[in-house]
């Protein structure tokens, strides 16, 4: 899972007497946003003239602790998001495929994987790491893709294991997260050559916190109607809550765009006009596609209110107590929606239907992301027949455009627009 | 060899076997796909560990379930399942591996209506203290989890009995390996294949006096000098269902000498310390748990970033192997992910490999004969 740093917008229309109309619709943070963004990339490439230390994380690993030890962190998936969002997927994949990697595993990995070894993509390679911090949570996937990094870089590797949730979460299981957020610590200090400073662990977890907070303040506003933003805005803000969760920064920037979303709200500034059917997606963005996914269903008057990975994040924060941070924060990161059983995730997809009023769901089958689309089958019958709600699957990939069949994909839409609209 | 077609049958028809054998015998048979089914856990409790390797005829009712970019082995499972071929099963047991498999458990337990379903979600590294713990909770859990679903107590003389069971199990599996190893006229590989996979299906108890028969058969039949002259393969992936493809090698010039295949060698490499069952304070489920913390490592666990690398090159030198042949599903990740570095492993130590995914089907033989000789010609 990961997010870009890249913008769309869900204004579909061109008429310049309508040029105002769009402007007033553009959510103004988005410069800060990108201010922010390049920053923090210059920060990565230059790490090591600035005497700083580089970790790759997983999208759902704890960055908490690496941010308290004031290393770097550094994301092939947001990564992998970016080349997406640049239509440098395929292009990347190919190399990956040439190198060996079959076309079935994640876009992902394959194109970040092509990266390292060419220097490629839009921002010529990612900084290298001093050492990797995998976090299995989301997938099997980054576990493979994470020993690929750990054999070319030659750098050490932490896997923080967390069991997946079937039906419950076993007092075992929750031990051994515990045991292994203390590895964790360890590991990191003898990285570092420091100690971790705990009051200084104990502010990051605050801000982690109140960044998660105020993130789900900002995607509960799409609750209203009409939705001053959509699940596209939401795809490009989500960048922070993942990169850079526990900093300052990240918690003045969401409340800067809560007050945006807010000030939208009492303007009456709709991100679809004539919003008129409100929808839920299921999965990760196509990437290359948002802008173009995006005017199609504006053309029907229907919004993308709400989806169920960019909550992903926030999804879990009842279960830290700031206060206790690394002994429920593993419990928490063990709990996020992909990392949890099809019942569990029904219900998770229940309570966002009725929170954000939806009138269907739109499901992306993912080719590259096996955890997150097998079962999606299963979810969309129990949708369609315990909450009665129409639903539309979407067949793509998220980086690989080899896999999006435009012309297919329209059709259906239209299809499915026409029976909402009944 | 009378043994050796008795077994044959039981491996060509394993549903029918189940389903004589649940009427027959009164053992729970307890279905799974993973060579990490803590195996010696059920045999304790009195169930039949019987290993699923999926139809390979058409997906119907799956489809409904999975998308068509899922390997054919959770595919296949699925299709049994719902079609009602596997009647015979009490339950299913869902050792954690890959994402594919992950999300099979769920669908399975939501829709396959079998009495009992069990998780055991491993640990995903092998490599540290905590996991090693971890481990030995997730076995002790499951022990609770079996005694109650099958009704039974499982004590600690029981388990160190199954343990030494287990262990004479796979010794007996390994010696056949091995004498098939030092002279392939033995045994055809193909042959192998239908032993391996009835200890994977068979009363266990019924199995191991055949193996070892069979065994004893084979030991006087071993000549110090192997007249075959077969170029020396090893096949690595993960499961294999295609005991024909034996044969197409063989036609092909090759002689399958080892694997380091999850329906093969994996299945019983290594064994558990009984040392310690006459000390009181000794717990078999961590005498267990030990085995599977250090048998040679699957794709979807960890141990170190080079241990199948460096095992793949072992067995190479171990057994004189000429030319490695990997043998994946499609879509498999995990082995997809491990493919270039075990490659680049066999290249610079100058061993040829060829690269084979497939799904249910196998390719028709004629393409798949062409693809062979020109290997061998390259070795
Ligand atoms: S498999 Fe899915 S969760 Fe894993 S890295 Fe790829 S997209 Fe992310
Ligand atoms: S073949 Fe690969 S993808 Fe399929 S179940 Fe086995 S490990 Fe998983």
């Amino acid at each position: 899972m990961a997010e870009q740093p890249d913008k769309t917008t869900s204004s579909p229309t061109k008429e310049p007497s309508k040029d105002l109309e769009k402007e007033r619709r553009k959510i103004k943070s988005v410069a800060k946003m990108k201010e922010i963004m390049t920053t923090y990339y210059i920060d990565a490439k230059t790490a090591r003239d600035n005497g700083k230390k580089v970790a790759w994380i997983t999208s759902g690993g704890p960055v908490e602790f690496l941010i308290a030890m004031d290393v770097i962190p550094v994301y092939p998936e947001n990564h992998g998001a970016m080349i997406g969002a640049s239509k440098m997927g395929v292009d990347l994949c190919e190399k990956a495929e040439e190198m060996g990697y079959s076309r079935d595993l994640c876009s992902y990995a394959r194109s970040d994987i092509a990266c390292s070894v060419t220097n490629g993509g839009p921002i010529g390679g990612l900084p290298a790491p001093d050492f990797l911090v995998c976090c299995n949570n989301i997938c099997g996937t980054v576990l493979k893709w994470y020993e690929v990094a750990a054999r070319y870089y030659d750098v050490p590797l932490f896997i923080l294991d967390t069991p997946f949730i079937h039906t419950s979460f076993s007092e075992s299981a929750k031990k051994y997260v515990i045991a292994q957020t203390y590895e964790y610590i360890a590991f990191l200090e003898k990285q570092c050559g420091k100690k971790m400073d705990y009051d200084r662990m104990n502010d990051v977890a605050r801000l982690a916190v109140e960044g998660l907070r105020l993130w789900q303040a900002v995607l509960d506003t799409a609750a209203h109607k009409p939705a001053p933003m959509t699940a596209f805005d939401a795809f490009f803000h989500l960048a922070l809550i993942v990169t850079l969760r526990g900093t300052q920064i990240t918690v003045d920037y969401y409340k800067q765009l809560l007050d945006e979303m807010n000030q939208r709200i009492k303007d009456g500034i709709a991100m679809v006009p004539n919003e008129k059917y409100r929808l839920l997606w299921d999965n990760l963005p196509v990437w290359y596609r948002t802008k173009w996914l995006s005017d199609k269903f504006a053309s029907h008057n229907a919004c993308l209110v709400g989806d169920t990975y960019t909550s992903a994040w926030s999804g879990v924060m009842d279960l830290i107590d700031e206060h206790n941070f690394i002994e429920t924060g593993a419990v928490a990161y063990s709990s996020v929606y992909i990392n949890v059983s099809l019942d569990m995730m029904m219900e998770t997809l229940e309570k966002l239907i009725k929170k954000y009023d939806v009138d269907g769901l739109v499901m992306h089958s993912n080719r590259s992301c096996k955890p997150y689309s097998l079962g999606q089958y299963d979810l969309q019958k129990r949708v369609m027949k315990e909450l009665n709600l129409p639903t539309l699957i979407i067949e793509a990939d998220m980086v690989d455009e080899r896999s999006f069949s435009e012309s297919q994909i329209e059709t259906r839409i239209d299809a499915f627009m026409e029976t909402l609209k009944g | 060899m009378e043994i050796l077609e008795k077994i044959k049958v039981i491996s060509k028809n394993p549903y029918q076997y189940a389903t004589d054998l649940k009427q027959a015998a009164d053992k729970p048979v307890v279905g799974n796909f993973c060579s990490y089914t803590p195996e010696e856990l059920i045999y304790a409790a009195g169930g039949v560990p019987f290993r699923l390797f999926g139809t390979q005829e058409d997906i119907v009712l799956a489809d409904a379930h999975l998308q068509s970019y899922c390997c054919s082995l959770v595919r296949g499972g699925l299709e049994d399942a719902l079609r009602g071929r596997l009647k015979f099963l009490a339950g299913a047991v869902f050792p954690h591996t890959c994402d594919s498999i992950q999300r099979l458990s769920d669908i399975w337990r939501l829709n396959a209506g079998l009495d009992f379903h069990l998780d055991v979600v491993l640990p995903v590294k092998l490599d540290t203290e905590s996991a090693r713990t971890y481990m030995i909770d997730v076995l002790r859990d499951f022990k609770t989890d079996l005694e109650t679903v099958l009704g039974v107590f499982v004590s600690d003389d029981r388990l160190w009995q199954a343990i030494r069971f287990y262990n004479r199990l796979r010794r007996v599996l390994a010696d056949i390996y091995d004498l098939r190893a030092k002279d392939p006229d033995v045994l055809s590989a193909q042959d192998l294949f239908h032993v391996v996979r009835a200890s994977m299906i068979m009363d266990r108890d019924a199995f191991l006096p055949m193996a070892m028969e069979l065994k004893d058969a084979l030991a006087e039949k071993v000549k110090p000098v192997t007249e075959n002259t077969g170029k020396r393969i090893l096949l690595s992936g993960g499961i294999c269902n295609h005991p024909d493809i034996y044969g197409i090698l063989e036609a092909s010039g090759g002689e399958v000498v080892w694997d380091d295949l999850c329906t093969g060698t994996r299945y019983f490499e290594g064994f558990i310390d009984e040392n310690n069952e006459n000390d009181e304070t000794a717990d078999p489920v961590a005498a267990i748990a030990r085995r599977y913390m250090s048998r040679v490592v699957c794709p979807a666990k960890h141990l170190g970033t080079t241990a199948r690398g460096e095992n793949l090159l072992q067995l190479v030198k171990a057994h004189d192997v000429a030319g490695v042949v990997f043998l994946f599903l499609k879509f498999c990740d995990p082995h997809g992910f491990d493919y270039p570095y075990l490659k680049k492993y066999l290249d610079d130590a100058g061993v040829p490999s060829l690269l084979m995914e497939v799904e249910a089907q196998l390719p028709s033989e004629g393409q798949l004969k062409t693809r062979f000789e020109t290997f061998m010609d390259m070795i």
